[in-house]
């Protein structure tokens, strides 16, 4: 493996462990005050694997001699986050124990745009020159198909029922507009990841998302916003990232930084 | 031959009899069955305080589980967690079922939870300050709530004792995992061993309290005379408390830890542990949604229910005009 080979690729494992960590966060933070309770087992199952993802990249990273798993997600700075925007911002406003005004549009639109592109991403990923990683996606795509189900059917559902979920829904799918672009970008060693074998071209893919996305806005009479998706508030694949962020790694690594002595949890 | 065509002809004595019968005979009685307004109404009573507590308990740990220190950990709570939310549903449809001559929903057993008549275990009214809570929270309150609910597998109720053999098969998981978490604070610097005595200093009384008072003096026993009548349970609370102290008492004094009450310990002669007894005033008030937390827990479900109240129409409304 050339150095620059292993500089790209820990990259691309940083991007994607670090989409599926903070997306399983903001999705762990519904635990409890889903819509309903079968909702709430259904998304916390979701939830857990999509955790397991994040793990699974991190371990792949760990072998690569880039500090052990837990270090890697527990004691980065936001600026070392790979992940898109999109997927650190807050669910809603207050905090998860404390008068959250949770959206649950902003969550369904959300996971299916990132389930629908995690998809494809997995699929392009099988083909893989590095092996790991080819077999990680093989793995990981079993239990995504199950996934983008869960949240297709919310999604008809929601968009097809009453005036106010609509309303809320196209609200939604605005907002995440705005920042999928940063979800959909493999940031500025896009060239490389593709050039070295490491994964089919970002223009490639996105292509691929905006065809399944439009079939599916199609299905429930909405029109794409605009030819496609922004990234309004940085490129989070080359560090910039909000505060959101910052309050998520404070909550999500606050144990773990709370003894520096100790040596096992 | 069903119960219902072959009962018709009989006075509701005559049924009673017939009932209590089958319930001598260990038979387990389903959903359709004839049953006494008085047992039905005990199994409402029983299984969705069990269902709600179930739900209620998620938040306790909640906060722990984006918390929870490492990557396998946080898995491992989310797991969890999940599980107990699963229990809670698999109950809350008993109860449904139960509730259905009433006309009643589950929409009536969460205004009846936000209006404080639904009550739920003293154990998720308190607060769980530090990662030590949530590991004495798995390891000694799934612990003390095994002890209960093994103890009910055997209850008269046919679709109860199901549910509850599954929720035992993930309970065993539970306080291992509870186990586990407890063995690596033990272990670990003075800073986690400290952390884990003072969350179970904090746990003790909820714990001994978990099991309800010893006899009838404390708060009335009609329930629990009932459950026993009906067979929906075969220990008394004091059996239960009991058998935990036995089961836990010396793993406790295993990690290391102190337990805190001095004056606790197993008399010989009399065969039982002697223990201090818990304010079973402050029970009461706790119980009746008076603890530490229960406003704002009650206020977090509520808050969050109306919330998506919207999620909830529209799913309604979905479903209308799809038929
Ligand atoms: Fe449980
Ligand atoms: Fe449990």
């Amino acid at each position: 493996m050339t150095p620059e080979y292993k500089e790209v690729l820990t990259e691309l494992l940083f991007q994607l462990a670090d989409d599926d960590f903070i997306h399983a966060f903001r999705g762990s933070e519904w635990l409890g005050l889903a819509p309903h309770i079968e909702e709430d087992v259904a998304f916390s199952s979701i939830n857990q694997d999509t955790m397991g993802h994040a793990v699974i990249y991190y371990k792949l990273l760990e072998d690569l001699g880039m500090g052990a798993a837990d270090d890697l997600a527990h004691l980065r700075d936001a600026s070392a986050f790979r992940n898109g925007v999109l997927l650190e911002f807050k669910n809603g406003s207050g905090e998860y124990l404390d008068s959250p005004q949770y959206d649950w549009a902003f969550t369904v639109v959300r996971h299916l745009f990132y389930d629908v592109y995690k998809k494809i991403k997995l699929e392009a990923l099988k083909q893989s020159n590095y092996e790991p990683l080819a077999n990680a996606a093989r793995k990981i795509l079993t239990e995504q198909t199950y996934h983008l189900m869960h949240w297709q059917t919310w999604f008809r559902q929601l968009m097809q029922s009453t005036e106010e979920s609509r309303a809320r829904m196209e609200q939604a799918l605005l907002r995440c507009w705005e920042d999928m672009g940063g979800v959909l970008t493999y940031g500025q060693y896009g060239d490389e990841m593709t050039a070295l074998g490491l994964i089919g071209s970002e223009e490639a893919l996105k292509n691929t998302w905006l065809a399944e996305i439009t079939k599916l806005f199609s299905e429930v009479d909405y029109k794409k916003p605009s030819d496609e998706p922004k990234m309004a508030h940085g490129n989070g694949r080359n560090g910039e990232h909000s505060a959101d962020l910052d309050h998520a790694l404070k909550i999500l690594s606050e144990v773990y930084r709370s003894d520096s002595q100790a040596s096992g949890w | 031959m069903s119960d219902v065509t072959s009962l018709a002809h009989l006075t509701d004595e005559e049924k009673y009899e017939h009932f209590m019968r089958r319930i001598e005979n260990d038979e387990k009685i389903e959903a359709e069955d004839w049953m006494p307004d008085d047992y039905r109404e005990q199994l409402i009573k029983l299984i969705t305080m069990h269902g709600i507590s179930e739900i209620m308990g998620a938040f306790p740990e909640k906060e722990w589980v984006p918390k929870a220190p490492t990557l396998h950990r946080k898995l491992a709570i989310m797991a969890k967690v999940q599980d107990e939310m699963g229990h809670g549903q698999l109950l809350l449809r008993v109860a449904e079922d139960l509730l259905k001559p009433y006309g009643k929903t589950r929409e009536d057993i969460m205004q009846d939870l936000f209006s404080k008549r639904l009550k739920f275990h003293n154990v998720f009214h308190m607060p769980s300050p530090t990662w030590g809570d949530a590991a004495v929270i798995a390891w000694l309150v799934d612990g003390a709530a095994i002890l209960s609910q093994t103890m009910m597998l055997k209850t008269s109720y046919g679709p109860y004792g199901r549910a509850l053999k599954r929720i035992c098969q993930e309970e065993s998981f539970h306080s291992k995992h509870g186990e586990s978490l407890v063995l690596s604070l033990a272990e670990g610097t003075p800073e986690q061993r400290r952390m884990l005595q003072e969350a179970l200093n904090r746990w003790w009384e909820p714990l001994l309290m978990f099991f309800g008072p010893k006899s009838s003096k404390e708060t009335g026993h009609t329930n629990v005379d009932k459950n026993l009548k009906y067979k929906l349970r075969s220990k008394t609370n004091e059996e239960l408390r009991q058998e935990f102290l036995t089961k836990y008492v010396p793993k406790i004094k295993l990690l290391g830890l102190s337990v805190p009450d001095d004056t606790l310990h197993f008399d010989e002669e009399k065969g039982e542990w002697i223990y201090q007894e818990p304010d079973w005033q402050k029970f009461k008030e706790i119980i009746k949604g008076n603890g530490p937390k229960s406003d704002e827990r009650l206020a977090l479900r509520r808050s969050s229910y109306e919330n998506s109240q919207w999620v909830r129409d529209a799913l309604a409304e979905y479903r209308m005009a799809a038929v």
